[in-house]
């Protein structure tokens, strides 16, 4: 399928985060339109339930139903927190939106407080996004000066304050609970659920958390009108998304293709395969946390559950290619010490099991492993995947299980007899 | 005990009254006194607690928990290099030995004149452009031997690097 853009429509102009250019384009049109036309916030969220688009930070729930949860008539303030905590290895698309196209992500931002009835919105920023938060920060102030943010927005009585909370190296954060721990001050660890956020989230009140692509994509679903949308992707999973390929690519970057494309067309006919003609070794299809793909297993459609029957996840939608020089004893070393290093020491399996998976791995990858080293990551994956309060453990265990079994051989050739 | 200026003090008021609680302004608190103190230990700790009117305890659960709050010294120019699997496959390993070999520092550790440090950093988000690293809050991507002489020597213009035989030159 040739490439589609909707969210990344407007990333090769490099006047995008200045209002005026962005409005030239069609930025806040449909926010505009919801004021106007005085559109019943319930109108919105069936459209983007009719759309089909699914959180796009790796988890794929359905945006519109999410928002359902969130009680009408709360006595409590509710909050929206956008998840621009950009940390699963291999994933660099949120970068892209929040640097290139701000307004559409604050257009976004708009329509879904207006649809849920939300007056505060956080948007919760890696650390380490020293420009995106500048470039953010600045169209906040343009699009509060436009009349488009703020108090009695165009004359509606509608108001709406967008914060940045800007956090501080902690990949868990992008755990939506985690985030809300981190978002009111505290240590990163993530909450028990239920409840669930759409009922008891941020300081205690209903809140809407969703990733910055998903967000970013709700201006289009009011344009196109959700049945449209709906039509590019699946029967599911409606709409486009940014994938993301890195590594050995002969073309990495940033490619936007509707939900269903296959894996191997993203590598193969967008990335333009492997750099310098060398042979392919493997894929991580979706950030690291996703089990590996050899290359004979890439003919899948890149849809949520497509991908969980191929024994992967679709994830984040971050591929990265792998050639034929890699050592995966290597890449299993520098993905396990990745979780044993963010674990957030919260639940027990995951904080020590993550430290014994990467304590095995890179003795293995320094030569002094033995086959029963092996068997002995396989015994204890299982351990630490779905025992704990958060997904975290089980991102390292399937994808540790996976590169063992697939590449079992090259792991015992690096082994001492 | 070092004090906050009162401009600090001032936007750290600013944002207690922004969030629904106080207790929500702990980072951005805390990145403004580490902006101010270039560090966050016991002493920086002891200030937040005071100036947000909470309790020293709860401070430092929060600015241990997060990698970004350096309890040690950092350098003047603070080189955090990713070490994650694209950059890793892209050649971080000879980006990090080549910086080690010209600042003669190991990771983590920090030159004697103070000017600069190192530290090995998770993904950062670019990893289309790896080998990828941040100097203070500015991103450096694509990564060469040469190119990070160039990022040493715009720093600190005076640094001789001719006698710092580096791996990258010898070939």
């Amino acid at each position: 399928m040739p490439e589609l853009k909707l969210v990344s429509k407007n990333f090769e102009y490099d006047d995008q985060p200045d209002i005026k250019s962005a409005m030239s384009r069609g930025a806040y049109q449909q926010w505009k339109r919801v004021l106007s036309e005085k559109i019943p916030p319930e109108d919105i969220i069936e459209e983007v339930k009719t759309a089909k688009l699914r959180g796009q930070g790796g988890a794929g729930f359905p945006a519109g139903v999410k928002w359902g949860f969130v009680p009408k008539d709360s006595p409590k303030p509710k909050y929206l927190c956008v998840n621009a905590d950009e940390g699963e290895p291999g994933t660099f698309k949120d970068r892209a939106l929040l640097e290139k196209d701000p307004h559409q992500l604050l257009e976004g931002i708009a329509i879904t407080c207006y649809a849920v009835g939300i007056h505060t919105a956080f948007i919760y920023m890696r650390g380490e996004f020293y420009e995106p938060q500048r470039i953010v920060q600045d169209a906040i102030d343009q699009a509060k000066k436009e009349g488009l943010l703020g108090e009695n927005i165009s004359g509606s009585g509608f108001n709406l304050e967008v914060i940045i909370h800007m956090g501080a190296g902690a990949y868990i954060c992008g755990e939506e609970t985690a985030l809300l721990n981190s978002l009111e001050g505290g240590k990163g660890w993530p909450r028990l659920k239920p409840p669930f956020p759409a009922l008891v989230g941020a300081f205690n009140c209903p809140t809407v958390i969703n990733n910055v692509e998903t967000i970013s994509g709700v201006p289009h679903i009011l344009r196109m009108g959700g049945e449209e949308f709906a039509k590019i992707g699946t029967e599911k999973d409606g709409g486009t998304k940014l994938f993301g390929v890195s590594g050995h690519a002969a073309k990495p970057g940033l490619y936007e293709l509707p939900m269903g494309t296959s894996l191997k067309e993203l590598i193969y006919d967008h990335a333009g395969g492997v750099r310098d003609g060398k042979g392919l070794k493997a894929v991580i299809p979706g950030g690291s946390s996703t089990p590996i793909l050899k290359p004979d297993e890439l003919d899948i459609p890149l849809e949520f559950e497509a991908m969980m029957d191929a024994g992967t996840m679709l994830g984040s939608g971050a591929a990265v290619v792998l050639d034929e020089t890699v050592s995966i004893p290597q890449v299993f070393m520098v993905m396990s010490r990745f979780y044993a290093h963010e674990s957030c020491g919260q639940c027990t399996p995951c904080r020590e099991g993550c430290t014994w998976v990467y304590k095995t791995a890179k003795k293995i990858a320094e030569g002094n492993g033995q086959p029963s080293d092996l068997d002995l990551i396989l015994d204890i994956a299982p351990m630490f995947n779905g025992t704990t309060v958060c997904p975290l453990g089980a991102a390292l265990a399937a994808p540790a299980v996976a590169m063992v079994e697939k590449f079992r051989d090259e792991f015992l050739k690096l082994m001492k007899n | 005990m070092r004090t906050l200026s009162d401009s600090t003090r001032q936007q750290a008021q600013a944002l207690m009254e922004m969030y629904p609680t106080k207790e929500a302004a702990m980072l951005p608190v805390l990145h403004l006194a580490q902006k101010e103190f270039g560090l966050i230990d016991d002493e920086a700790e002891q200030v937040v607690a005071e100036v947000m009117g909470i309790s020293p305890v709860s401070v430092r659960e929060t600015s241990r928990f997060y990698f970004m709050y350096h309890h040690h010294p950092v350098g003047k120019y603070h080189l955090q290099v990713c070490q994650n699997i694209s950059c890793t496959i892209m050649g971080a390993e000879t980006i990090l030995d080549h910086i080690k070999r010209r600042l003669g520092i190991e990771a983590e550790e920090r030159t004697e004149d103070g000017l600069f440090s190192v530290e090995r950093v998770e993904c950062i988000a670019c990893c289309d452009r790896g080998p990828a690293m941040l100097v203070n809050d500015k991103l450096h991507t694509g990564l060469t031997p040469d190119k990070i002489d160039g990022i040493i020597k715009e720093s600190d213009p005076e640094r001789k690097l001719d006698h710092m035989q580096s791996e990258g030159n010898k070939e």
